[in-house]
């Protein structure tokens, strides 16, 4: 059974200058399209930075790059990508109550794309 | 030389400036406007910049049907047709606009009886909810230069997402009563990843993810007295002692404020999370002053939730279906009312629910006519039946936003625009949803 990540959306600088520049520039599909991993995490799975992946929700599925994070930045089985359309299209459209999807702390699981 | 050729070649400086580009609407940006280019802009933090010098005036018609150029009138005439023919109309959007424009579009969905709703609730709604559950002990970041001693903040970077929160607003300044600035303060970080922001904090806790609401209560037993199982570190990743500290230094502040990010909103709990946040700085009022407040994102986003108040009671996911106001979150806020393939025409103001709503609502929006208005291209523009190319708010046209602490900041445009502003082109549709909506009477 594949590992189970929780998966933070948030921003970064690029994604807020890239959002200024144009949603549908290639920086900012770009920085979108990233998925930050903790060292140990992309040693385990064999990923390499750079390499496609495809993350998968309960709701949905998208194919990202992939990218060492900082020691120390994300404890194993922790994952951040940067807001964007990627991101939202893990999302389910239930939101309990609030008009608020479960837009962070999303599990998902991740593999390589052959 | 003609005075457009005049415009073009002039160079200028509008100084005061405000940037909307995020909640903080930091007001002292000097602009160097070179023609309908903005060269400079002094103060500006890195997004501030990137939001100034990359406005330009797009080669678009003023008004789109059906993906085809249109006059504005004929835009008009159809985006008019389209609300007052809805039977489940939404308003969406707003935090990107002046509350001057807000105001239109509020009063047209009254006429449609449509459902109004704000980007909040998709970022800081469920904090709306917690106010209305527990209260908020609020203060403005003018209160919180001069007197704050702890700065904590909870679920956020502000060091990518409001660079200048911090330089401008709550831990470098030299305050009235923080003589000694960034020194007379102690700066706590709380958040599931250690970020960028973590590097400028005196003390950062990384803590476990969905364990928020669970920290912030055991703050509340120790504030409070009661006993804490020690193995509350193996639930939450903070020990003990590391919470205990806290405690003391909260208790013991002259001024302490919370300020909590959308990890609070955004995670499992939701409005719970902020509850908790809430009622944490409410019970420190028994030991010294303590305050909480949300960080807000997008530029007037804080102003949709006032004049959307203002208008009909409630600050966001508002029904006028039955000619009154009611507040229903999860049951008028849009990505439910999409997901659920219940609206049957919409209008979105300056935001972009195609490019980032969960798939179902995405898909329900592609299936029913909707008026977008935006400056720019986005997945929303292009799906859009009628959509209008406006002008920039702040850029191109005066107003009012409200800052992430409600206060009111007026715009100074750079130069102008020739694009209509949002509330030009919402009050030609209010007029003509009148219109026809006392042609349906009258026949």
């Amino acid at each position: 059974m594949d590992d189970i990540f929780i998966l933070i959306p948030g921003r970064t600088s690029r994604q807020g200058t890239a959002l200024n520049e144009g949603k549908l520039k290639a920086d900012f599909i770009e920085e979108t399209q990233t998925l930050f991993i903790c060292p140990d995490d992309m040693a385990r799975r064999g990923f390499v930075d750079g390499e496609r992946v495809r993350v998968r929700s309960e709701f949905g599925q998208v194919e990202l790059t992939c990218k060492t994070a900082k020691a120390g930045e994300l404890p194993p089985g922790l994952l951040f990508l940067p807001y964007g359309d990627p991101s939202s299209r893990l999302m389910g459209g239930e939101t309990h109550c609030t008009g608020m999807p479960d837009s962070k702390g999303m599990d998902v699981t991740i593999e390589k794309i052959l | 030389m003609s005075d457009a050729a005049v415009m073009e070649s002039e160079t200028r400086i509008v100084k005061d400036a405000t940037c909307t580009f995020c909640g903080c609407v930091c007001d002292d940006m000097e602009l160097t406007v070179e023609g309908h280019t903005i060269t400079k802009a002094k103060n500006a933090c890195v997004l501030g910049k990137a939001w100034f010098l990359n406005h330009h005036i797009e080669e678009h018609a003023v008004a789109t049907i059906d993906g085809k150029p249109a006059t504005l009138e004929e835009g008009v005439e159809r985006a008019a047709q389209i609300l007052a023919n809805a039977r489940y109309p939404i308003v969406y959007g707003l935090s990107d606009t002046t509350c001057e424009a807000q105001r239109v579009a509020v009063s047209i969905a009254d006429r449609v009886g449509a459902c109004v709703d704000t980007t909040t609730s998709v970022c800081h709604g469920p904090s709306g909810m917690a106010f209305q559950g527990v209260g908020e002990v609020t203060c403005t970041l003018g209160e919180v230069k001069n007197r704050a001693d702890l700065v904590i903040f909870w679920g956020g970077n502000p060091a990518e997402s409001h660079p200048r929160h911090w330089t401008r607003y709550s831990l470098m300044p030299k305050g009235l009563f923080v003589p000694n600035g960034r020194k007379g303060r102690t700066a706590v970080l709380v958040d599931v990843r250690k970020s960028k922001s973590a590097a400028a904090a005196d003390i950062f806790w990384q803590i476990k993810p969905r364990k928020d609401f669970e920290v912030l209560w055991a703050l509340r037993a120790l504030v409070k007295g009661v006993e804490v199982d020690p193995a509350i570190e193996q639930e939450t990743g903070i020990s003990l002692a590391q919470m205990q500290d806290l405690v003391q230094r909260m208790k013991s502040c002259k001024f302490g404020i919370i300020f909590f990010g959308m990890g609070l909103s955004m995670t499992r709990g939701k409005h719970m999370n902020v509850e908790a946040a809430l009622s944490l700085a409410r019970d420190l009022n028994d030991y010294t002053r303590f305050y909480a407040k949300p960080v807000r994102g997008h530029g007037n986003v804080t102003g949709a939730d006032n004049v959307v108040a203002w208008q009909t009671g409630y600050p966001f996911g508002v029904s006028l279906g039955r000619g009154y106001p009611r507040f229903n979150p999860g049951e008028f806020t849009t990505s439910d009312t999409l997901a659920r393939g219940e609206a049957d025409a919409a209008m979105i103001i300056a935001s972009d629910p195609a490019g980032n709503f969960s798939q179902p609502a995405r898909e329900h929006l592609k299936k029913i006519p909707y008026i977008a208005l935006d400056p720019h291209e986005s997945e929303t523009t292009r799906g859009a039946t009628v959509h209008f190319c406006t002008a920039t708010y702040g850029i191109n046209t005066p107003g009012t936003v409200y800052r992430m602490d409600d206060v009111p900041i007026p715009l100074r445009p750079a130069f102008d625009s020739p694009f209509p502003s949002d509330e030009t082109v919402l009050r030609a549709i209010e007029k003509r949803v009148r219109e026809l909506l006392q042609e349906r009477i009258t026949n």
